[in-house]
């Protein structure tokens, strides 16, 4: 297949390898940002094609695993009620709340739909004039521009029955959360291509130069990473922090302006608490007063919602790179992807999903 | 004790709910893939407890006056009802022709029981009717029983389809996952995941243009050209809801073998992985109507591959990997840029409702 297969040859693959290991004199560790590269790096069996001395920690990139459980439990309120069309994209569906998931709801006679584009829901809402249309709107800045049509769009056509339940959240603020943690290990950053090709990566320069990380913008396929991981590298033993463009083919410096001109028409930044790793500042994105009507929140009063964690659950060190997911004790034993006790055995981009689905737990023969 | 039992029959403490993780019953549990397995493993098996039913097998195999029978069953609730390359009509033809077929029978005789929405227009359903008997005469099968009810408009979807089927055993043959050894080699029929993808290419919300058909075939004639070829077939399966990955992990769990697949010799269209990229799905997992896996030993992998190929639902057969005795019940997968990665069962649902 075009544009895929080029990025998935063996030989390419072993030729970078070679490098990486020419290149590398000492230890170091690398965080990739998001889940879809976690998923990459275990799915091909990436580390195979590493020298030992580097360590790949797997970031906080699963919009799904970093949503707070609260809000999983305000979306389960909200989804019960009768008047409700609840819709989402399929993987929210199997996270845990407190209590129950979106998918037990919908068992029990919710009106639970799952969507591929929040544009659908709209539409969803023009045809059911009788009912609420709510969508779970979660992600990074990659879904936002959409979240945020969905709502411009509702605003002009003047459609009421439709709003978003809003849990955005953005990648830099997170980067500096992890990096100015006392237990921080993470030298170098593999950015996440898909936010950058929205965002673009001038941000990236400033956290680059104020923690003296590399950060490498890097794409999805298994020779993407291996570039990536070669330039970080390479920057790291040569001392230098820069940030670098390997996801040429999808990214830009500036990045996709009108996308970014229809979220800050939508959205403002504001504090966000991602779970597993605690309120963060300034590190999402909600409504702005003026689209306060599309607003799920505020549509739709459920009160006071207490959200309750497993207590044996360590996503939150394995969202900061501070736990692999093997090395939770609930691992593949209490915690399976048919009984999450957190969010990261969910979501296909979820580490410990990865980890269950792909890792090789028995030699290769 | 005994009073409770007498006022909730629900209550009764010899019979504790064996799943307790789920007060109710989701999609995945008919899925085909870990919940599925969890229900039949934990409610149906130890109740039903028997050693037919022991066995897991696509059918039972049945030794009753003299002769040897394989007996086997299958429900169709797919939506839509009519896909690009069939229909359900066809499907559940096929599905239980096949399942037959799977237990290493000759298919002889089906059952039909039909439940109908109120509602269903009688062109539809005569369409179905006629589809069936098409279906019945090209796998050679004769529909000899059935019943039809009827359900309140809203309490059923359309139309689903239930049928039964009778084989008679091949002399000497023996199908089942507990014959693989290590050595043997893993043939897959042809491309994968065409029929889920067909299936998903019309559903709402997620319409995209295709040429893709479904694959739904009955498997009967090519799996008489492969025992022509050679009667010492260990285990066939066709991977069906699932897909390859659950099948391959359900007679490797059954086998207590491990197996390592070369991602690089799986067949899969070109517009099939170009669907499953953009769609986040692993055609692994993706539903089958018209494939099948064998596991035969080495020295006949080649001789039985080429009377695969020289049939015309085998001709992209494929040799895809081995049994090992390594790593018992896992499958692995050598990656087409060379790193090992396990290919685990299906966990959670990956399309509603597809066969």
């Amino acid at each position: 297949m075009k544009y895929v297969d080029e990025f998935r040859t063996g030989a390419a693959a072993r030729a970078l390898s070679r490098r990486i290991r020419l290149s590398t004199t000492r230890p170091w560790t690398i965080m990739e940002i998001c889940g879809g590269q976690t998923r990459t790096i275990v799915k091909y069996g990436l580390e195979e094609f590493l020298p030992p001395e580097i360590t790949l920690v797997h970031g906080p990139g699963c919009p799904v695993c970093v949503t707070p459980v609260e809000l999983i439990d305000r979306a389960i309120a909200i989804a019960s009620r009768p008047e409700v069309i609840f819709t989402s994209f399929g993987d929210m569906l199997r996270v845990p709340g407190s209590t129950t998931d979106l998918l037990s709801v919908k068992a029990r006679g919710g009106d639970v739909r799952i969507v591929y584009s929040p544009l659908d829901a709209l539409d969803l809402a023009r045809q059911s004039p009788t009912r609420q249309v709510v969508f779970f709107a979660v992600g990074f800045e990659t879904t936002a521009p959409a979240n945020a049509m969905s709502v411009s769009e509702a605003a002009r056509l003047g459609i009421r029955n439709f709003s978003i339940l809003c849990s955005h959240v953005l990648v830099p603020p997170a980067m500096e959360a992890i990096l100015s943690s006392p237990a921080n290990r993470v030298q170098g950053f593999l950015a996440a291509g898909h936010v950058c090709t929205v965002m673009g990566y001038e941000e990236y320069f400033p956290i680059a130069a104020k923690y003296h990380v590399p950060i490498v913008v890097t794409g999805f396929e298994p020779l993407d990473l291996l570039q990536g991981i070669m330039m970080t590298i390479e920057q790291l033993e040569k001392n230098r922090a820069g940030v670098e463009n390997q996801y040429t083919r999808s990214v830009r410096r500036e990045g996709n302006v009108p996308a970014q001109r229809l979220i800050r028409e939508v959205f403002e930044t504001a504090d966000r608490t991602w779970r597993g790793i605690g309120l963060i500042p300034m590190s999402g994105y909600r409504l702005r007063q003026a689209y306060a009507p599309f607003d799920a929140e505020r549509v739709f009063d459920v009160g006071m919602i207490t959200a309750r964690e497993s207590p044996l659950c360590i996503a939150g060190a394995v969202l900061q790179g501070l736990k692999k997911p093997h090395e939770c004790p609930a691992f593949a034993a209490e915690c399976t992807p048919e009984h999450p006790l957190g969010a990261p055995m969910v979501s296909s981009e979820g580490a410990c999903a990865a980890y269950y689905h792909y890792r090789a737990t028995a030699p290769a023969s | 004790m005994g009073k409770q039992l007498e006022t909730d029959p629900s209550a009764g403490f010899s019979c504790p709910l064996p799943i307790e993780q789920y007060p109710t019953v989701l999609l995945a549990h008919g899925g085909g893939g870990r919940l599925s397995h969890q229900l039949v493993q934990k409610m149906f098996l130890p109740r039903f407890d028997n050693p037919h039913l022991a066995r897991l097998h696509d059918g039972a195999i049945l030794d009753t006056g003299g002769a040897r029978l394989a007996f086997s069953t299958d429900s169709y609730v797919v939506n839509p009802i009519f896909f690009p390359g069939g229909d359900i009509g066809e499907l559940a033809v096929n599905g239980t022709v096949n399942d037959l077929a799977m237990c290493g029978a000759r298919a002889q005789f089906l059952s039909a029981a039909f439940i109908l929405e109120e509602g269903l227009p009688m062109e539809v359903l005569w369409k179905i009717v006629v589809s069936m008997q098409e279906a019945a005469s090209r796998a050679g099968v004769t529909v000899v029983t059935g019943d039809t009810k009827v359900v309140d408009r809203g309490k059923g979807d359309k139309i689903f389809i239930n049928t039964s089927g009778i084989g008679l055993m091949r002399d000497g043959v023996t199908i089942d996952p507990s014959n693989a050894q290590p050595g043997d080699a893993i043939l897959l029929s042809g491309t994968i995941a065409d029929h889920g993808i067909a299936v998903l290419s019309l559903r709402e919300g997620l319409e995209f243009r295709t040429r893709l058909a479904s694959d739904t075939a009955p498997l009967n004639g090519l799996v008489d050209a492969m025992f022509a070829a050679s009667t010492e077939i260990h285990v066939m399966r066709d991977p069906t809801r699932g897909g390859v990955a659950s099948a391959l992990n359900e007679i490797a769990g059954a086998a207590r073998l491990g197996m390592v697949l070369e991602e690089s010799r799986i067949p899969v269209r070109e517009e099939v992985r170009g669907a499953c990229e953009f769609l986040g799905l692993d055609p692994l997992y993706v539903a089958n109507e018209g494939k099948l896996l064998a596991i035969v030993p080495r020295p006949l992998a080649e001789r039985i591959l080429l009377a695969m190929r020289a049939h015309p639902l085998g001709k992209d057969a494929a040799v895809v990997g081995e049994v090992v005795q390594d790593h018992p019940g896992v499958v692995l997968m050598r990656s087409t840029i060379g790193g090992m990665r396990v290919v685990d069962m299906l966990s959670g649902e990956q399309l509603p409702r597809i066969c």
